[in-house]
C-alpha cells in the first residue's frame, strides 16, 4: 500500500514537471493530492471484493515491475474513465434532448455545417491528453526495461511444448515447471525457446515477455512476499497451450539456499528400485529425460533428478502423487491430450516398477 | 440535377426460367448484383463463424469442461478469427462499397466491371478453399483437420515441423487467393472514385461514404500486399526449403510478426473506416442535419489512414523489442486516438441540435458511438505498453477487439443494412423486428464483451481450451457464454426480418428516409444502368438542394 502510494505521488509529481508551464507547484493543487488517494483506494476495492479475487490478478502486484505497471494502469484508467464519463454524458444528453418530439412541426432543424473553433478545441485537448499519457508511459517503459538490477540471481527459462525448463547457471541446478526464487532480492530471467513461441506471464510479479526461438529475451522480478505465485503461458504455442502452467515459489533466503543445496545433488539412487531404473534406461524414457548421476541425459523432456521435490506434474496439470504419476506414465494424454510424451505401452508390472523408481527421486 | 427521368419501366425479370436467372447472377458484372452477392456470402459466413464462437463459449463456460477436445477448440478459434475478418467483415464492407459508391457518385457502374466480378469470385473461392480444409486436408494427407495455428499464425508454429499435413496450406492459400480479390476490388474502388464522378462532383463534394471508401481502398492495397508476400514466403518455407521463418534453420519468427501486423493493424482500419462511412451517412439523415465539420471528417480519416500504417508493432509489445521501439509505437498508437476522437465529436455535434429519429439504423449507429468510444479507451490502455505487458494476449484484448469489430463495425454495418435495405430490395424492412434485433443484440453484446474484460484483468490468457478452477474466472466466463445466446437470437430475428421483408415488405419507394445523396434519386432497386440521365450536382447533398431550392447547400459550401 505504501509503495503504491509512493509510486503514485511520484507519478503525479512527474506529470507536474512535464506540465511546468501550467502547473507550477503540483503539491498545492488539490486535485493532485486527491488523485493518489483515489488510486490507492481503487485497488483495495479490486482486491477485496470477492468476485475479483484471483491468484493471478494484475491489480495485486507483489514485485517492482508489476507494481510500476500497476501504477501506470491506474493513471491510465483514471484518465480514460474521465473521458468516458464526459463523452457518454454528452451522448446521452444529445440522444434524449434532441429526439424528434411527437408534436414535431415537420420542419428541418437549423443546418449547422461546422465550426472551426470547436474543431480546434476538440483537437487540442486530446493532443494534450495524449502527450501526458505518452510521457507517463515512456517513463514506466524505461523504468522496467532499462533497469535490470545488476546483482540479480540469473535464471535461464526455456519454453518447450508444453512445459518450462529452468536452469540456474553456476549453481548446477536444473528443474522444470516450478521456479524457485528468493524473496526480497531481484531475479533476472533469460527467456529462450526450444520450439515455438511462448510467453512467460506471472501477473503478480511482472508483465508478460515472449520466449521466441532464435531470440534471447529477458525480464526480471523481485518478489516482496514469500509464497506461491501462479501464471501460465500467454502465447499460443500448440495443442496444449492451455496447460502450460507456471508456478513460482518465492522463498525466504534460507529456504531458497537449502533448496538450491538439495537440487544441486545428483539423484539419490536406491537398490530397491533397480528394476524400475532398468526399465527407465532400457526404454525411450531416457532419450528425453535426465536423471543426474545415471546414464539418462535426455533434454527433450523435464529433468527428473528431483522429481519428487515438485508439487505438480505435467506443467502444473496434476498433483504429484502416486496415482497421478502412475497414470501419467501410463498415458499422458489422460491429463494432456496432445502432450508430446507418448504413452509407453508398459504393462502393469513395468508401470509399477517405473513409478516406484521415480518416487525415489527426491 | 435532373429529375425528369430516373428510370425507364422495368422489364419483368421473374418471368424467365430459374436457371436463366441464376446464370445471370453468376455471370453478372453489375456492381449492384456483385455487391449483394458479397453481402449474402458474408452473411452465410457470419452464421458459420458464429457457430464456431458458440462452440468455444460452451467449452469455456466452466473450468475443466470437456465439450470439445483441445484440437477441435484450437481449430475453432483459428477458423472463427480468419472467417470473421476475411470472409465476413471484409466482404460486407466491399459489398456495401460496391453497391453504394457508383450510385453515390452518379456513375453507371464501377470503373472495371469485369475485374469487379473476378475479384468477387476470387474472394468467394478463397473462403470455400479455407473451409474445404475440413474435408480436404483429411482426404489428401490423413491429417484430418482444419487450420489450428491461430488467425495470426505465428511462426514457427506454421512450419512443416510443427504443422505437418496440409491444414496450414489451406489457410495460406485461402487467404492468398482472397487477398488478390481484395486488392483487385480496392484498385477498382479507387479508380471508380477518382475517374467516374458525375459532373459537378469535385472531390470536396463527394459524400463522406465515398471519401472514406477511397481511404479504405488505399489501405487495402498497402496492407494486403505485405500479407500476400508473407503467405508466399511461408509457402516457400514449407515447400521449397526456404528459411524465412524457419527458426530451426536460422530464420526469424519476429519477421513474420512484423509482416503480419503491418497487414493486421491497417486491416482494422480497412474494416472500421467503411463502418465510419455508413455512420457518416446515417447519423446526419436521422438527425436531419448536415454532417458537422465535413472537411475535418475527411482530414481525420486520411490522417487515420496514414498514422494507421505506423502503429503495427503495438501488437508486439511483449516480443522483446527495445525500449526505444516500444516508446515509438506507444506514441503513434496514442496519436491515432486524436483523429478518431475528432470523428466521434463530429458525429456527436451532428446529432446536437437535430431532430433525431431512432429508427433501427440510427439505433445501431448510436450503439456504435457508445461502444466505439469504449473500444477506443480500452485501446488507449492497451497502447500504454507496460499496461499491455499485463493485458496483451489476455481476454482483455479479446474483449477490446470484439468491442471494435462487433460493437463498432458490426453495429454500423447492421445499421447500414437496415438503412439501405429499402434501396437494395425495393421493400421496407419490419421496424418492430429491427428494434427487437437491436435490443437482443445489444443485451447479448454487453453481456458477452463487457464481462469478458474481467477475466483478462484476472490473468486469463486467450486461446486456452480450458482453465483451472480457483482462478476467479468461472463466473465471468459463464456470463460471457450466456450473452452469446442473446446475440444468436438477435441474428435469428435479423435473418427472419431479412427473409420476410424481402418478399412481403411494404414497397419502399425511391426515397423512404427523405435522404440527401444520389442513390435515393433513382428507383428502388435501381435499374442496371443506375441513372437514366447522368445527374449533375452542385453540393454534397444534391437531394437537399432539390428539396429546398430556397436554401440550397451550395450557398454555404
Amino acid at each position: 500500500m505504501v509503495s503504491t502510494l509512493e509510486v503514485f505521488c511520484f507519478q503525479i509529481f512527474q506529470m507536474g514537471i512535464l506540465m511546468q508551464s501550467t502547473l507550477n507547484n503540483p503539491a498545492k493543487r488539490p486535485l493532485l493530492k486527491v488523485l493518489p488517494i483515489l488510486f490507492c483506494l481503487a485497488p483495495d476495492c479490486f482486491a477485496e471484493a470477492g468476485v475479483f479475487s484471483s491468484p493471478t490478478n494484475i491489480f495485486a502486484p507483489a514485485s517492482t515491475p508489476a507494481n510500476s505497471i500497476f501504477g501506470l494502469s491506474l493513471f491510465v484508467l483514471a484518465i480514460t474513465a474521465t473521458i468516458f464519463m464526459i463523452v457518454v454524458s454528452l451522448l446521452t444528453y444529445a440522444a434524449v434532448k434532441f429526439r424528434k418530439r411527437t408534436d414535431d412541426d415537420g420542419r428541418e432543424p437549423a443546418q449547422v455545417y461546422g465550426s472551426n473553433q470547436v474543431e480546434i478545441a476538440w483537437t487540442v485537448i486530446p493532443v494534450l491528453i495524449v502527450v501526458v499519457l505518452f510521457m507517463a508511459t515512456a517513463r514506466v517503459i524505461a523504468s522496467v526495461q532499462r533497469t535490470v538490477p545488476a546483482n540479480a540471481l540469473q535464471v535461464v527459462v526455456v519454453g518447450h511444448q508444453f512445459w518450462w525448463e529452468y536452469r540456474y547457471p553456476g549453481l548446477k541446478v536444473v528443474t522444470a515447471n516450478e521456479l524457485h526464487v528468493p524473496v526480497g532480492s531481484p531475479t533476472a530471467l533469460k527467456l529462450l525457446s526450444a520450439d515455438t513461441d511462448h510467453s512467460f506471464w506471472v501477473p503478480r510479479l511482472a508483465g508478460k515477455t515472449d520466449l521466441i526461438p532464435n531470440l534471447t529475451n529477458g525480464t526480471w522480478i523481485d518478489p516482496q512476499e514469500t509464497g506461491l505465485y501462479l501464471g501460465q503461458c500467454a502465447q499460443y504455442c500448440g495443442t496444449q497451450h492451455a496447460k502450460m502452467l507456471l508456478r513460482v515459489y518465492v522463498q525466504s533466503p534460507n529456504d531458497f539456499e537449502r533448496w538450491i543445496q538439495e537440487q544441486s545433488q545428483p539423484a539419490h539412487l536406491s537398490a530397491a528400485v533397480s528394476e524400475g531404473r532398468r526399465i527407465f534406461e532400457a526404454t525411450a524414457c531416457m532419450n528425453c529425460h535426465t536423471v543426474a548421476g545415471t546414464p539418462a541425459d535426455g533434454r527433450f523432456g523435464p529433468d527428473l533428478t528431483h522429481l519428487m521435490s515438485r508439487d505438480t506434474i505435467g506443467a502444473g496439470v496434476a498433483t504429484n502423487n502416486h496415482e497421478n504419476l502412475r497414470l501419467w506414465i501410463q498415458d499422458p494424454s489422460a491429463f494432456k491430450p496432445g502432450a508430446l510424451m507418448p504413452a509407453m505401452g508398459l504393462n502393469d508390472r513395468e508401470l509399477n516398477a517405473v513409478t516406484a523408481y521415480l518416487e525415489t527421486l527426491r | 440535377m435532373s429529375t425528369e427521368v430516373i428510370a425507364w419501366p422495368r422489364t419483368e425479370e421473374s418471368s424467365r426460367p430459374l436457371v436463366d436467372r441464376l446464370h445471370a447472377w453468376v455471370t453478372t458484372v453489375d456492381h449492384k448484383r456483385l455487391g449483394l452477392m458479397y453481402i449474402l456470402y458474408a452473411l452465410v459466413f457470419l452464421v458459420i463463424g458464429g457457430i464456431e464462437a458458440t462452440i468455444m463459449r460452451i467449452q469455456l463456460s466452466a473450468a475443466h469442461k470437456a465439450f470439445v477436445s483441445p484440437q477441435v477448440f484450437n481449430r475453432m478459434f483459428t477458423m472463427h478469427g480468419t472467417t470473421m475478418i476475411f470472409f465476413v467483415v471484409m466482404p460486407l464492407v466491399f459489398g456495401l462499397a460496391n453497391y453504394l459508391v457508383p450510385l453515390m457518385i452518379g456513375a453507371r457502374d464501377m470503373a472495371f466491371p469485369r475485374l469487379n466480378a473476378f475479384s468477387f469470385w476470387l474472394t468467394a473461392f478463397g473462403g470455400i478453399l479455407l473451409y474445404f480444409s475440413f474435408i480436404g486436408a483429411n482426404g489428401l494427407y490423413g491429417a484430418g483437420n482444419a487450420p489450428d495455428v491461430g488467425w495470426f499464425a505465428y511462426a514457427p508454429l506454421t512450419s512443416s515441423t510443427f504443422s505437418p499435413g496440409h491444414s496450414t496450406d489451406f489457410w495460406t492459400l485461402g487467404l492468398l487467393v482472397s487477398g488478390f480479390g481484395s486488392i483487385g476490388t480496392a484498385i477498382n474502388i479507387i479508380v471508380t472514385i477518382l475517374c467516374m464522378r458525375c459532373p459537378g462532383m469535385k472531390l470536396g463534394k463527394m459524400p463522406l461514404l465515398v471519401w472514406l471508401n477511397l481511404v479504405m481502398g488505399g489501405l487495402v492495397i498497402l496492407a494486403v500486399s505485405p500479407l500476400s508476400a508473407a503467405q508466399i514466403m511461408l509457402l516457400i518455407d514449407r515447400y521449397l526449403g526456404g528459411h524465412f521463418f524457419d527458426t530451426q534453420a536460422g530464420g526469424s519468427a519476429v519477421i513474420w510478426m512484423h509482416f503480419f501486423w503491418i497487414f493486421g493493424h491497417p486491416e482494422v482500419y480497412v474494416l472500421v473506416i467503411p463502418a465510419f462511412a455508413a455512420a457518416s451517412e446515417i447519423i446526419p439523415v436521422f438527425s436531419r442535419k448536415a454532417i458537422f465539420g465535413y472537411p475535418v471528417m475527411v482530414a481525420a480519416t486520411v490522417c487515420i489512414g496514414f498514422i494507421g500504417m505506423s502503429v503495427w508493432a503495438h501488437h508486439m509489445f511483449t516480443v522483446g523489442m527495445s525500449s526505444n521501439a516500444n516508446t515509438f509505437f506507444v506514441l503513434t498508437t496514442m496519436a491515432i486516438a486524436v483523429p478518431t476522437g475528432i470523428k466521434i465529436f463530429n458525429w456527436l455535434a451532428t446529432m446536437w441540435g437535430g431532430k433525431i429519429e431512432f429508427k433501427s439504423p440510427m439505433l445501431f449507429c448510436t450503439g456504435f458511438l457508445f461502444q466505439f468510444l469504449v473500444a477506443g479507451l480500452t485501446g488507449i490502455m492497451l497502447g500504454a505498453a507496460p499496461f499491455d505487458w499485463q493485458l496483451g494476449n489476455s481476454y482483455f484484448v479479446v474483449a477490446h477487439f470484439h468491442y471494435v469489430i462487433v460493437g463498432g463495425i458490426m453495429f454500423c454495418l447492421f445499421g447500414a443494412f437496415y438503412y439501405w435495405f429499402p434501396k437494395m430490395s425495393g421493400r421496407m424492412y419490419n421496424e418492430a423486428l429491427g428494434r427487437l434485433h437491436f435490443w437482443l443484440f445489444l443485451i447479448g453484446f454487453h453481456l458477452t464483451f463487457d464481462f469478458m474484460h474481467i477475466p483478462g484483468m484476472l490473468g486469463m490468457p486467450r486461446r486456452i481450451y480450458t482453465y483451472e478452477p480457483g482462478r476467479g474466472w468461472d463466473t465471468w466466463n459463464l456470463i460471457v457464454t450466456i450473452g452469446v445466446f442473446f446475440q444468436g437470437l438477435g441474428i435469428l430475428v435479423f435473418a427472419v426480418n431479412l427473409l420476410l421483408s424481402s418478399v412481403r415488405g411494404k414497397i419502399a419507394g425511391n426515397d423512404p428516409w427523405d435522404a440527401w445523396t444520389l442513390e435515393w434519386a433513382t428507383s428502388s432497386p435501381p435499374p442496371a444502368y443506375n441513372f437514366a440521365v447522368i445527374p449533375s450536382v452542385k453540393s454534397r447533398r444534391p437531394l437537399w438542394d432539390l428539396k429546398h431550392p430556397e436554401d440550397p447547400d451550395w450557398e454555404y459550401e
